[in-house]
């Protein structure tokens, strides 16, 4: 009998689902519904199309050619209730829709601001193509912008509006950019870079309210007592899963739809993936949360094996992101903890896009670092594998040191010598780095 | 493949050398598909799609120009020796 797939959410976990589904069960039923009536986009490009690096089109994931190949009934429309037992959900439009497999992709929704003012026209946030359209044509009659948050996407906003030509004001509650994350010269050279494309930093600042004109953003009143007269206000300050029809539904819901290394959820025959997921830890501890796109791709794999019944199961090696912060390409991965002892960024109130709990862990073992005018790198090594690293604008690096936090290679043979020699500790790791992935690479060669 | 890695596909020199030896090497894990490799490559090759599969440019046309390397936002592009091990699937 031919199974019916249905999936809900059309971000990139739900675009894998369905193409992992059509690849090994062809003749399976395969709808996906989502509210975005856009192509399928890439949703961490939209940074790049704010700051002008390229078209709106060149976001759109699949061609022509690959969707029609990939048959799938594609519905826009909005998902009110889900009903599990009887195994159906109801649309706004379109009345019910029966499903014998169903994957919850609903992703996650920017945090709203609660100043006073926080819902004047020109408070604005990044969550999708049509914020990013807004934000565009807003940008093009506005002089000044305050942008307010942080993580990646408060640094994008920031960006994105000073690359079209808009004064931007970028607020931070706190003494330096992220600190929750990297340590003081890493976030440094981030400020520096932002400094540099003419964006102005406030430190120890704070919005109190939003003054208005005729129900438009008029000005910005801070903490400090300042008055900043600008058009855009431009919000980042944390994203939540959405689990609203989870929850109604009466399914286990945490902070995101709890679900277990195969993705399913406490409903039979109903699964949650990407952002709008969070992974039980299987020891009983608080599970974790990641707003990352290669999970969501894992995600929405491993699902979709799962929906087929496959004994598929998540890869939990440590994880990795790659972001432009400042002009300065910065990969972290692994546990790198609060490089101050701030356990909290003042700048979220939830977990940013382009972020993973998993990094606020602190390492076990020896920090090593290596500096220089436009780099920063940061190992974390623990009893015999590298735990975790934070590598700013190297990108050779990069490559090796997350290399090695993956693999969870065995570096105990650098031994004492590490400690012994710190300078050339972090070169040390990137040669080993280098050569693990090489042999690697052979070894998948002669495979 | 650090060795390729240090060339400047400016030099017509360094240019030759990556023709002959190397290859765009691409790392699904850093990349989010934004297209702008696609976008700036001189001959429309479809950089993205390699490295969504994780696959090795060894398409003849390309020219090693090393625009969608220098472009990328997140460093999934580089430079390596061609090998087996990144052939198209």
């Amino acid at each position: 009998m031919t199974r019916r797939h249905v999936i809900i959410g059309s971000g990139i976990a739900g675009l894998t689902a369905a193409e992992t589904l059509r690849e090994r069960d062809p003749g399976a039923e395969v709808t996906l519904v989502g509210a975005e009536a856009h192509p399928f986009y890439s949703r961490p490009g939209l940074a790049y199309l704010l700051a002008g690096a390229l078209p709106e089109r060149q976001l759109e994931l699949r061609t022509k050619a690959e969707l029609r190949a990939l048959a799938l009934d594609r519905l826009v429309d909005e998902v009110t209730a889900l009903e599990p037992e009887a195994h159906r959900v109801r649309l706004r439009t379109r009345g019910v829709l029966a499903y014998d497999r169903l994957l919850l992709a609903t992703g996650s929704a920017a945090v709203a601001p609660d100043f006073p003012g926080a819902t004047l026209d020109g408070v604005v946030k990044l969550d999708g193509l049509d914020d990013a359209r807004d934000i565009l044509r807003r940008a093009r009659r506005a002089r000044t912008a305050v942008v307010v948050g942080g993580g990646a996407t408060a640094v994008e906003l920031a960006e994105g509006l000073a690359a079209r030509g808009v004064r931007v004001h970028y607020l931070m509650r706190g003494a330096r950019y992220w600190a929750s994350v990297l340590e003081p010269a890493e976030s440094a050279l981030v400020e520096e870079g932002l400094a540099a494309e003419g964006i102005e930093l406030h430190r120890h600042e704070r919005v109190v309210g939003v003054d208005e004109e005729r129900g438009r953003v008029r000005a910005v009143r801070t903490s400090s007592g300042a008055v900043v007269p600008c058009e855009l206000v431009a919000v980042a300050i944390g994203v939540r899963p959405r689990v609203e029809l989870a929850r109604a539904a009466g399914l286990s819901v945490e902070r995101g739809i709890a679900v277990d290394a195969g993705l399913r959820t406490s409903a039979p025959d109903v699964f949650a993936a990407g952002d709008a997921a969070e992974l039980r830890d299987p020891d009983g501890g608080a599970g974790r949360c990641d707003v990352l796109w290669s999970s969501a791709v894992a995600h929405g794999r491993v699902a979709a094996g799962a929906m087929l019944g496959e004994a598929a199961a998540l890869d939990l090696r440590p994880r990795q992101n790659v972001m432009r912060l400042g002009g300065v390409t910065t990969t972290v991965v692994g546990a790198v903890g609060a490089g101050d002892g701030a356990a909290d960024d003042p700048d979220l109130v939830a977990i940013a896009r382009g972020d993973s709990e998993r990094w606020r862990d602190r390492p076990r073992g020896q920090a090593f670092h290596d500096r220089g005018a436009r780099f920063r790198i940061r190992a974390h090594v623990g009893e015999r594998t590298v735990v975790g690293a934070v590598v700013l604008g190297d990108a050779r690096a990069a490559r090796a040191l997350a290399h090695l936090v993956r693999a969870g290679t065995d570096v105990s043979a650098l031994g004492a010598g590490l400690s012994a020699d710190p300078e050339h500790a972090v070169a040390a790791l990137v040669a080993l780095g280098e050569a693990a992935e090489q042999r690697e690479a052979s070894g998948a060669a002669r495979a | 493949m650090s060795d390729f890695a240090l060339l400047d596909p400016a030099l017509p020199l360094d240019r030759l050398r990556l023709l002959a030896g190397a290859c765009v090497r691409t790392d699904p894990l850093r990349c989010v598909q934004c297209g702008l490799c696609n976008y700036n490559c001189p001959l429309g090759l479809d950089v993205r799609g390699h490295a969504r599969r994780g696959s090795s440019i060894l398409e003849p046309r390309c020219l090693a120009c090393g625009e969608c390397v220098r472009r990328c936002p997140r460093e999934a592009l580089g430079f390596g020796a061609r090998s087996a091990r990144q052939e198209a699937p």
